[in-house]
C-alpha cells in the first residue's frame, strides 16, 4: 500500500508547465495528501486565479500517480488560505535563480500604492543595479526586469502576499 | 429572489465583462509591455469569474455551471456595472476605467474577506492579492498620463469626464444587499465608498486631474438595465456556444 510520504515523493516528479524547473512541491501548490484505504486525495491551490497552468498541473498529477500505480486519485482545488510566494520552498528559490528567473524578494504589502520599488538582484551577474520594465511579464506570476550592468533582460517571480 | 445568487452575479459579471474588455487589447496594445500587462490582468479577471460563477451556480441550485452562466444568459440577466462595459476607445480611457474600478474592488474584497460565507471569503482573499497589483498598475498610468504631456493630460481628463457619471453605481445597494447584510454574508461595507474616494482624490491630485462637477450619475447595470454596448460584447462572447450548442474546446 502506498504511503503519504511516497505520494509526496512522486509529486516531486510533476513539474510546473510554465516554469519547468519547479516541481508542484517546490511551488508550494500542494496543500495536502490524504490516503484513505485504497484511494488517494491530493489538495492543491492555484497561484493566480486565472493561471492556465493549474488545469495542466492537475492532469499531470493524476497522470504521474497513475504511472506509479496509484489508484482512485482525486485532486481538489482549494482557494483558502490563498497561495502566496512565501509557499515557495527554499529549494525552489535556488532552482529559479539558477534557471535565470529572480526569485521573489521580501516585499512590503502591495496595498501601499507608491512604495519604493523593490531591489531585485540580476540572476545572471548578481548586480543590484536593475530596473523594472513591467509589473506584468511573460506569465501572471512574473514581472519583467532588466539589469543595468550586464544589460540582460530577466523575469522576476514577483512577490504575492 | 435568491439574494446571494444575485450578489455573486454582480461580482462575477463585473470580472467577466471587464476581463473581456481588456482582452480586446490583445495584439493591439500601444507597447508590447502593456499588451502583455492588459492580457495578464484580463486573465486574472477571467480566473476570478470562473470561481465566482461556479459558486453562483451552486448557490442557485439549478445545475447551471459557470460556463452556462457566462455564455447562456441574455443581456438583461447580467448584473455588471455600466462602467465595465464601456468600450475601450483609447489606452488612457481604458486605464481610467480600470483605475476607477480597481480602487473600488480593493476595499470591496477586503470587506468580503470577513463574509460569513466561507467560499465567498476565500474568493475575496485570493482575488485581493491580484487586485493590489492591478490598482498599482492602473493608478501609475493615470498619474503618468495626467501629469504627462498637454495631449495626454487633456485626453485622460476627457476620459475622466466621460466615466465619472458611471461611478455612482459602484455603491448601488438594494434589497439584495439589505438581506445579505442581515444574514451576515455581507459584512459592514460602509467604509468602502470613503476609501475609494480617498484613493481617487489622492491619485487625481498627483495626476493633476479634476473631478467633474456635474452630479449626474447613471445606473442600471445592477438590475439588468445595460447600455447598448453589452449586447455587442455578448454577441462576440457567446457566439460559439450559440452557434454550436454544448461545443467543447
Amino acid at each position: 500500500m502506498v504511503t503519504e510520504l511516497e505520494i509526496w515523493k512522486y509529486l516531486e516528479e510533476v513539474f510546473d508547465p510554465e516554469v519547468p524547473v519547479l516541481t508542484v512541491v517546490d511551488l508550494g501548490v500542494v496543500r495536502a495528501v490524504k490516503i484513505n484505504g485504497n484511494s488517494c486525495h491530493v489538495v492543491i491551490t492555484p497561484t493566480y486565479s486565472g493561471c492556465p497552468a493549474m488545469k495542466r498541473m492537475e492532469e499531470d498529477i493524476i497522470d504521474k500517480l497513475t504511472e506509479k500505480g496509484v489508484e482512485n486519485i482525486t485532486v481538489e482545488l482549494v482557494l483558502s488560505p490563498a497561495w502566496t510566494t512565501d509557499w515557495l520552498t527554499e529549494k525552489g528559490r535556488i532552482k529559479l535563480r539558477e534557471y535565470g528567473i529572480a526569485p521573489p524578494e521580501n516585499e512590503a504589502d502591495k496595498s501601499t500604492l507608491f512604495a519604493d520599488p523593490v531591489i531585485v538582484p540580476c540572476p545572471q551577474c548578481s548586480s543590484k543595479n536593475t530596473r523594472l520594465v513591467s509589473q506584468f511579464g511573460s506569465t501572471a506570476c512574473k514581472a519583467h526586469y532588466q539589469c543595468n550592468d550586464c544589460l540582460e533582460p530577466f523575469d522576476y517571480f514577483k512577490c504575492l502576499r | 429572489m435568491n439574494s446571494l445568487f444575485e450578489y455573486l452575479l454582480r461580482l462575477g459579471d463585473d470580472s467577466l465583462i471587464l476581463g473581456h474588455r481588456l482582452s480586446e487589447w490583445c495584439g493591439h496594445g500601444p507597447i508590447l509591455e502593456e499588451d502583455i500587462a492588459m492580457t495578464n490582468i484580463s486573465l486574472d479577471f477571467i480566473g476570478q469569474t470562473t470561481t465566482i460563477l461556479e459558486l453562483a451556480g451552486q448557490v442557485e441550485g439549478k445545475g447551471r455551471t459557470n460556463d452556462d452562466l457566462a455564455f447562456l444568459r441574455f443581456d438583461k440577466e447580467y448584473r455588471n456595472l455600466l462602467l465595465v462595459e464601456q468600450p475601450n476607445t483609447d489606452f488612457g480611457f481604458t486605464m481610467m476605467r480600470q483605475f476607477l474600478f480597481d480602487a473600488y474592488r480593493k476595499p470591496l474584497f477586503e470587506a468580503l474577506m470577513k463574509s460569513n460565507n466561507k467560499q465567498l471569503a476565500a474568493i475575496a482573499e485570493k482575488s485581493l492579492k491580484e487586485t493590489k497589483y492591478h490598482l498599482r498598475h492602473s493608478s501609475e498610468w493615470v498619474i503618468r498620463l495626467g501629469d504627462g504631456t498637454e495631449e495626454s493630460h487633456s485626453r485622460i481628463q476627457e476620459s475622466l469626464d466621460t466615466l465619472w457619471r458611471y461611478t455612482g453605481e459602484l455603491f448601488f445597494s438594494n434589497e439584495v444587499d439589505a438581506e445579505l447584510t442581515e444574514s451576515g454574508v455581507l459584512p459592514d461595507m460602509s467604509g468602502i465608498e470613503a476609501e475609494w474616494k480617498q484613493t481617487v482624490d489622492e491619485v487625481f491630485a498627483m495626476a493633476t486631474l479634476t473631478i467633474p462637477e456635474s452630479p449626474w450619475k447613471f445606473e442600471g447595470g445592477r438590475i439588468g438595465k445595460h447600455s447598448e454596448h453589452l449586447g455587442y460584447i455578448l454577441t462576440e462572447l457567446q457566439y460559439m456556444q450559440r452557434a454550436y450548442p454544448n461545443m467543447e474546446w
